[in-house]
C-alpha cells in the first residue's frame, strides 16, 4: 500500500466550496491522467469491479445519443433516430504524486457508436469482464473492442468459486488469441480486481514500442 | 449529438439540456476529453449574466481540479452539456486544464509503464 501523502508542490490552498468534500479533487501535482475502459454485457458487474478499485464513490454520469431505432417501417427511407440516456460509471486512482487513473465502465452494446469513439480516445486498452455462465453475452462485447483498436485482457469474474471453468474452455469459447490474458477476479474484492487490471496493463506493455 | 431540426423524443430532461446549452451543437470530444483535469484560472471573475448551470460549474471548479467527467457527474449534467459549458469557460480564458491526452489515439509507453508500477506498489 502506498501511503505516501500526496503533497501539493505550490503549497496553494483553495477554498472550498460551500457544502463539497474536499476529498474530492484531484491533487494540483497531478500532471497525467490516464483512463482505462472496464467494458462487458449488461449485469455482469463493471461498476461493482470499479466500486472496489476507486478511492472515490463511483460517480455516474450520462450521455445522450442517438441511435438508429430498430424499426424498419419508416416510409421516408432515412432510418428512424431516437435519443437515449446511457448511463457511464466510473472511478478514479491516484497512482502516484502525479499520475491519476480513471476507470470507466463502457456499456457493450454495438449501438452506441458515438459513446464508443468517445471512450475509446486516449484508452490505454480495455479490460472486458466476462460471466462464465454467460460467455456468447460477450461474444459483442469483444467483436467492439477489437473494431476500435483497443488492446484487451479478459477478467472472468467469478461469484461463485465452486464454479470454475477452465481457462481452455474460456479461451477457446470466446476464440481469443494466444497471448490475450485470461485472469480469474471476484468484482467484489479489491486485491483480486487489482490483479486483473494488473495483468490487463502488463499486456498493454508488451504491445508498445 | 441531436441537432434542433430532428425528430427526437421531446422529454424534460432533453429540453432542459437544450435550454442550457441554447440549442448549440455539442462540441466534439477532442476538444476536452472525458478525462482531461480543469479548474478554474486563479482570478478569474464570474461572467455577468452567468446562467445557473455556468455558475455551479464556477463553484465546483474554484475548489481544485476535476476531470470533465466528474464535473458532470457531480453536477449531474449531461456530458457532452458540461463539455461544452466547460468549452465555453476554457475558451473566454476562465479555465486551465491539465492533462489532456494527445488529440491522436496514441498510447505512450512511460505512462503505461507509470500506471503498472501504481498498480503493483498498492496490489502487487
Amino acid at each position: 500500500m502506498d501511503s505516501k501523502p500526496v503533497m501539493d508542490e505550490r503549497g496553494t490552498t483553495r477554498s472550498t466550496p460551500a457544502g463539497r468534500n474536499p476529498g474530492i479533487y484531484v491533487s494540483d501535482a497531478v500532471t497525467t491522467t490516464a483512463k482505462i475502459l472496464v467494458v462487458g454485457h449488461f449485469a455482469v458487474g463493471k461498476t461493482t469491479f470499479i466500486g472496489s478499485l476507486s478511492e472515490i464513490t463511483p460517480l455516474r454520469t450520462e450521455e445522450k445519443m442517438t441511435e438508429a431505432s430498430t424499426q424498419v417501417d419508416d416510409l421516408r427511407g432515412a432510418p428512424d433516430k431516437v435519443t437515449t440516456t446511457v448511463a457511464l460509471d466510473f472511478g478514479r486512482l491516484t497512482l502516484s504524486d502525479d499520475l491519476v487513473l480513471y476507470l470507466f465502465g463502457t456499456p457493450g452494446q454495438q449501438r452506441f457508436m458515438q459513446l464508443w469513439e468517445d471512450m475509446a480516445r486516449g484508452a490505454l486498452g480495455a479490460l472486458i469482464l466476462v460471466d462464465p455462465a454467460r460467455l456468447a453475452d460477450s461474444f459483442p462485447v469483444i467483436d467492439l473492442v477489437e473494431k476500435y483498436g483497443l488492446e484487451y485482457a479478459i477478467a472472468v469474474n467469478s461469484f461463485d468459486p465452486s464454479a470454475q471453468f477452465a481457462q481452455e474452455e474460456i479461451r477457446e469459447a470466446l476464440d481469443l488469441l494466444p497471448d490475450t490474458p485470461v485472469e480469474y477476479c471476484d468484482a467484489r474484492d479489491q486485491r483480486s480486481s487489482g490483479h486483473a487490471l494488473i495483468a490487463l496493463v502488463r499486456h498493454l506493455l508488451t504491445r508498445v514500442s | 449529438m441531436t441537432r434542433p431540426d430532428e425528430e427526437a423524443a421531446v422529454t424534460g430532461h432533453f429540453v432542459r439540456s437544450y435550454v442550457i446549452t441554447g440549442g448549440r451543437r455539442l462540441p466534439e470530444a477532442d476538444e476536452l476529453s472525458l478525462h482531461t483535469l480543469v479548474t478554474l484560472a486563479p482570478d478569474a471573475e464570474l461572467p455577468l449574466g452567468a446562467s445557473p448551470e455556468v455558475r455551479e460549474i464556477w463553484e465546483l471548479c474554484a475548489g481544485g481540479y476535476l476531470a470533465v467527467a466528474e464535473v458532470s457527474a457531480h453536477l449531474g449534467l449531461p456530458v457532452g452539456v458540461a463539455r461544452l459549458l466547460l468549452t465555453d469557460l476554457f475558451e473566454q480564458g476562465h479555465l486551465l486544464r491539465r492533462a489532456a491526452p494527445p488529440r491522436a489515439q496514441l498510447v505512450d509507453r512511460e505512462t503505461i509503464e507509470k500506471v503498472l508500477h501504481g498498480l503493483q506498489t498498492r496490489y502487487g
